[in-house]
């Protein structure tokens, strides 16, 4: 299998060209936008904190297959979890695509980005949307 | 004319990465071996700091050194005392921004860029637009690239204070009508600002015949090494500049309270300059001189013609860019409705080298209505078969990625 087979498998096509939880989020607790100067991806992520969980997740933007299905199985993922839970998830992601560690089971469908690992100029791309989250989670929490 | 099969020989880089299908000069260009060797030698043989030792070695480093600088002049056809150092266009251009523009602008004046600057010749001018008062204008651009010349016209106005502009995109290609442009411009009294960081590497630039002011070009986009750059200035735009960094060299005398400062271009080139590199850069305008300009320019152009006739063979490929004569050897595309950065992935697999994004010119991207392109651009050291393996590329990524078509 080739780097390029091995990277863009069918649950990232799939969710790059129909990405889950596309659009803004009305009644968002906090928004936070995100981009990537290099190549001009831009994300806008919307949450929802309910009672110190995550009650729902929206994006906007644009970008390519790596960094919007990257965002789309993120914010499936991150839905009903605590703001701990989801920065340790957060933890585990940057480990398998920045790290090259093998994917942690609780990542789920987003396993299928660990190819990007290997492909150093793409992890800009798969961590976009998920600086976005650490950067909201940072924003939500009382000081 | 010259075989760019021989003269990709001189380039070290090709000899390590033997499939490597390299197309992105217009980003930072490989170096011949020449230009390595040069740095190298003057470590090795003659490095001391310039302009202050009382001994013989410091004499030699102080002679490489001015001895770039009069090879730089001769590239641009002008004098060696016109030919400020600096670290890449970047700086150059800030340098004038600042030095001239925090010293003349006002409220209410404006400065003409144009919608295809790269960042470089636009953020330095918004800062000093900030800080002054000034409005920022820009020329548009027509569907095929080009500038469109009757808003220029219309745009220039006696409020014009600086007219700031490219002679070639770093997207399109467009090869622009500097001479002409800046002609009408400083009738107005204003101040021409030519960003030559892609004309200067690819076609034969006399820089008196531009009409302009002041002319900005990196070395290490024509061969030489990163870090050394240069500003040239009209000899009298320069005497009227004001200083930019101050410091160590730039000084005639020093108290506590004031100094005076040196005739250019010394006045700009505070503290210890980047020596080798600069070395480094007169080596390779002495390459690119006996390679000869036009001969360069005219590969460019057979290679770019060549390219383009092979790309309309690729379905779903969008090209952006003029077709003519004045375009140089760069070509920005999309394929279909995948994005650029998954494209430049497939490429690479298969060697193919390119830049995608916005190239530092969002503005730009903005009216061409697009976030980011993939751009390929040539040099000396491509060749036809670098043209068809892009090619190949392209119609293997384009089965890869069939659904996004």
């Amino acid at each position: 299998m080739s780097l390029l087979e091995e990277l863009y498998r069918e649950t990232i096509m799939q969710h790059a060209q129909r990405p889950h939880n596309f659009g803004p989020l009305e009644g968002a607790t906090v928004k936070v936008g995100g981009h990537n100067p290099s190549c001009g991806d831009q994300i806008e992520l919307y949450l929802k904190i309910e009672d110190g969980r995550i009650a729902e997740a929206r994006f906007t933007g644009h970008g390519c297959a790596i960094s919007q299905s990257s965002a789309s199985m993120m914010t499936d993922l991150i839905r009903g979890r605590t703001l701990d839970e989801a920065l340790e998830l957060e933890r585990k992601f940057k480990a398998m695509v920045v790290e090259g560690e093998p994917p942690a089971p609780e990542l789920g469908d987003l396993s299928a980005l660990q190819g990007v690992a290997k492909l150093h100029a793409r992890v800009k791309c798969a961590t976009l949307a998920w600086n976005a989250l650490e950067q909201a989670i940072e924003e939500a929490r009382p000081s | 004319m010259f075989d760019p099969a021989a003269v990709k020989r001189d380039f070290p880089i090709f000899e390590h990465h033997p499939d490597l299908v390299f197309l992105d000069s217009a980003a930072s260009s490989q170096k011949p071996r020449a230009v390595v060797e040069a740095t190298v030698r003057y470590y090795e043989h003659d490095h001391a700091n310039v302009h202050r030792g009382a001994y013989g070695l410091s004499m030699r480093a102080t002679e490489a050194y001015e001895t770039a600088r009069q090879r730089m002049a001769r590239f641009l056809g002008a004098e060696a005392d016109e030919v400020v150092f600096v670290r890449n266009a970047t700086e150059a251009l800030n340098l004038v921004a600042y030095a001239w523009g925090l010293e003349h602008l006002r409220g209410g004046d404006e400065i003409l860029v144009t919608e295809m600057e790269h960042h470089a010749n636009l953020v330095p001018w918004q800062l000093v637009a900030a800080r002054t008062g000034a409005r920022i204008k820009a020329v548009p651009l027509t569907a095929e690239g080009r500038l469109d010349l009757d808003a220029f016209a219309t745009l220039l106005s006696k409020r014009t204070r600086v007219f700031a502009v490219t002679q070639m995109s770093n997207v399109l290609g467009t090869v622009n009508p500097v001479a002409e442009l800046a002609a009408a411009a400083r009738e107005r009294g204003a101040l021409v600002v030519v960003d030559g960081a892609q004309a200067a590497p690819h076609l034969p630039v006399r820089v008196r015949e531009l009409n302009a002011d002041f002319y900005a070009l990196s070395g290490h986009k024509m061969l030489g090494p990163t870090g050394a750059g240069v500003l040239w200035g009209r000899r009298e735009a320069l005497a009227d500049l004001p200083p930019f960094l101050g410091g160590g060299s730039m000084i005639e005398e020093v108290t506590i309270e004031r100094s005076s400062y040196a005739p250019p271009p010394q006045r700009f080139e505070a503290g210890t300059p980047a020596i080798a590199e600069a070395v480094g850069l007169g080596a390779a305008a002495d390459y690119l001189m006996r390679l000869g300009m036009e001969n360069v320019w005219a590969h460019d152009r057979a290679l770019l013609e060549y390219a383009l006739e092979r790309l309309d063979e690729v379905p779903d490929l969008h090209l952006y860019g003029p077709r003519g004569a004045d375009r140089g050897g760069v070509i920005a595309f999309n394929l279909g409705r995948l994005h650029p950065h998954d494209l430049a992935t497939a490429l690479d697999e298969r060697g193919v080298a390119v830049r995608t994004g916005h190239h530092c010119a969002q503005p730009l991207h903005r009216r061409l209505g697009v976030a980011a392109t993939a751009r390929a651009s040539f040099y000396v050291y491509n060749t036809p078969s670098d043209v068809d393996r892009l090619v190949e590329a392209l119609l293997e990524a384009r089965k890869f990625f069939a659904d996004w078509l």
